[in-house]
């Protein structure tokens, strides 16, 4: 299988002189079918990029609706060899495609098969938001030996020494957590994003997308004039949640790609 | 072995290290600077020490428990931890943390807790020191530890209980962190055991560690020797760590840890990480984990909340795989009975988190009748009279 990485997507939205739309949800909720086909939706309406989570036990950087739907998914029987599937079945659509995942479900499969997997099923890389690079070696090493991105996080609070290493960590892009604080839908766009993203950029040439709290079309434009990428997750979710099911993810997409081109 | 030491980012051998969002680093690396700097500062030590003296009334006793001793066949020896301000051995680690807070200017302390004792030392520390509190605690204990609920709220702190997972001591880790990464500039995490991130570990190690350097001078003061073994109740692990430090070079004494093994470890309903878990991060740290084959946490089963963890301080599987501690299972019937021998015999009603440490010491007296056992009794049981009447039928009049 060919598979689509995530640099070509940034190249190409970059081309188009646009941001790149990051959309999230959990593999298993509602169902395998029901997330692969929600998942469907949201690329052909135009989704540059899908994060699909590796539903956990103890999402300690999730909020109320993620956790909703990652609990749903573990209690209707979603393994790893899932989310693995899930990815299979969304690369093959065409569309680049990460894994987001805690760490222990990856070192519980193996970190080196678990990338090895991970690239055979067309995944592009994975973002870890409870792994640091410097706890990071094993999964450096196999993500080097499979040629997969990683993405780790940089934060409001990191140092400009953290955000220079952790940044050279990273291959693919990198994830600026807009806030200091879980993922959930906000009101407000981040007040410090701009200065985040301003700050990682100094470090790197990488695309830097943000994520943490955008739901609208409105806030995506915000955040697309300042960053290579908006990521958007609980949004997502909650039309999930609320029953909406692939036609109410599409739409969704539609209005922040309409964002993003505004 | 020589006292462990973890490296220099908190790595006791393959166990510790640091496994959360990069968003807490930042709050992380400021702890240890504090730390490190308080701990080199003779000011800091003076305080801590007059605290631990006049207001935690340190240094607890070591008692000579004859009728309990008689009742097992060996010489137990209590190191009396129940008898601190706020009934248990967590304030040691709390007075400590509260100092931090206030030298690294944080006007708010949040906490999780599971018996409830963490938390009611952590609001008496806020009521004591003039800070903002919440302390996380899963439902299911804010019904079997009610009594402690209603003591943080006298002491002035907020008890949100968290209805997620397994709703017990995990769930309201979880909580906690949730909230630090979004409060992290104005608030100070304090963590109740030896798990979580780096410094977390060794840092309440090191701030129960008292327990440990006043038995062991106390148990050479008494007997002119040192105790044959040295046995604790392991949750996550502090008040074990705390006591097992000074003896960790001392190669003679063996250490043992007693894990909550609920209905019985075949029957998969337990709390004994150790004994049954495998390697693994939860909760910042790794270490053992109780988890399935997909790496998903397994709730944990006793019934003893301060116990019901799936998780275990990382310094605890260092020990468990250099062999230098050992660490076994206890049953709920088995710490209950153990329970009702302290209550009988001394007079002395021990939190059922402890009662798992005095089945222990029975089992170690089996196989070395005679010897000589000191105990960490970390916790009196007034918050357990509830559990315990149900658990011995004493509700009715009946018994
Ligand atoms: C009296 C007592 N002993 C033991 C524990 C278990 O914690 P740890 O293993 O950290 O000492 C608790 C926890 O709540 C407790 O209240």
């Amino acid at each position: 299988m060919t598979r689509v990485r995530s640099a070509e997507v940034f190249a190409a939205a970059r081309a188009e002189g646009r941001a790149a739309l990051v959309g999230y949800l959990p593999a298993g909720y509602p169902s395998y079918d029901g997330c692969v086909a929600a998942l469907e939706a949201m690329v052909e309406a135009g989704c540059d990029l899908i994060e699909i989570g590796l539903p956990y036990s103890d999402p300690v950087l999730d909020g109320p609706v993620i956790q909703q739907a990652s609990e749903a998914a573990l209690r209707g029987g979603a393994k790893t060899v899932d989310a693995l599937r899930t990815v299979e079945a969304v690369a093959a659509t065409g569309a680049a495609v990460l894994v987001m995942s805690y760490w222990n479900p990856v070192l519980r499969y193996g970190v080196d098969g678990f990338a090895r997997d991970l690239a055979a099923a067309g995944g592009s890389g994975m973002i870890t938001p409870d792994l640091i690079p410097d706890e990071a070696s094993e999964w450096i090493a196999a993500s080097e030996a499979h040629d997969l991105d990683r993405v780790f996080l940089v934060a409001p609070s990191s140092s400009e020494q953290r955000l220079a290493s952790t940044t050279r960590a990273c291959s693919g892009w990198v994830y600026a957590a807009s806030t200091m604080g879980v993922t959930g839908a906000r009101t407000a766009t981040s007040a410090v994003a701009p200065a985040l993203v301003e700050r990682t950029r100094r470090c790197t040439d990488l695309p830097v997308a943000v994520g943490l709290g955008v739901s609208t079309g409105e806030q995506a434009a915000e955040v697309a004039a300042y960053a290579d990428g908006v990521i958007v997750g609980s949004a997502f979710v909650r039309r999930l949640i609320d029953g909406e099911g692939p036609a109410g993810v599409a739409a969704l997409t539609h209005e922040l790609a309409g964002g993003l081109r505004r | 072995m020589t006292a462990t030491t973890p490296d220099a980012t908190g790595h006791f051998g393959a166990y510790g290290g640091r496994f959360v969002p990069e968003a807490l680093i930042a709050a992380l690396d400021q702890l240890s600077a504090v730390y490190d700097e308080a701990r080199a500062d003779p000011e800091f030590t003076a305080e801590l020490q007059r605290l631990l003296r006049e207001y935690a009334g340190r240094p607890s006793l070591l008692y000579d428990a004859e009728r309990f001793s008689g009742e097992v066949g060996a010489r137990i020896l209590l190191k009396r931890e129940d008898l601190n301000h706020t009934g248990a051995h967590k304030i040691n680690n709390v007075i400590g943390q509260a100092l931090l807070t206030r030298r690294m200017g944080k006007r708010r302390i949040i906490a999780e807790t599971g018996a409830g004792q963490h938390g009611v030392a952590t609001a008496t520390a806020a009521a004591l020191f003039g800070l903002e509190c919440t302390v996380y605690m899963g439902q299911v204990d804010t019904e079997r530890q009610s009594l402690n609920v209603a003591r943080m709220r006298l002491l002035g702190a907020t008890v949100i209980p968290v209805t997620s997972g397994s709703r017990t001591l995990k769930d309201a880790m979880n909580e906690a962190f949730r909230d630090w990464v979004a409060s992290v500039d104005t608030t100070h995490y304090c963590i109740g055991s030896v798990g979580g991130p780096h410094p977390f570990p060794v840092m309440v190690r090191d701030f129960a560690a008292v327990i440990g350097t006043e038995a062991r001078q106390q148990c050479l003061d008494l007997l002119g020797r040192l105790p044959d073994s040295v046995v604790a109740c392991v949750g996550g692990g502090s008040n074990a760590m705390g006591i097992f430090h000074a003896f960790v070079p001392d190669a003679d004494v063996a250490l043992y840890g007693f894990e909550a093994g609920g209905d019985g470890v075949e029957t998969g309903r337990h709390a004994a990480t150790i004994t049954a878990g495998s390697p693994g991060v939860l909760h910042g740290a790794r270490s053992y984990v109780l988890q399935d084959a997909d790496g998903q946490t397994v709730e944990s089963h006793s019934i003893s909340a301060g116990l019901d963890y799936p998780g275990v301080g990382p310094e605890h599987a260092y020990l468990a795989d250099s062999g230098r501690a050992s660490y076994r299972a206890v049953t709920d019937a088995q710490a209950m009975d153990a329970f009702a021998l302290l209550c009988r015999t001394e007079g002395i009603i021990p939190a059922i988190e402890t009662a798992h440490a005095l089945a222990g010491a029975q089992q170690v007296a089996a196989q070395a009748p005679g010897s000589t056992i000191l105990v960490n009794l970390s916790g009196r049981g007034d918050k357990d009279v509830a559990t315990a009447a149900k658990w011995f039928g004493l509700l009715d009049g009946s018994a």
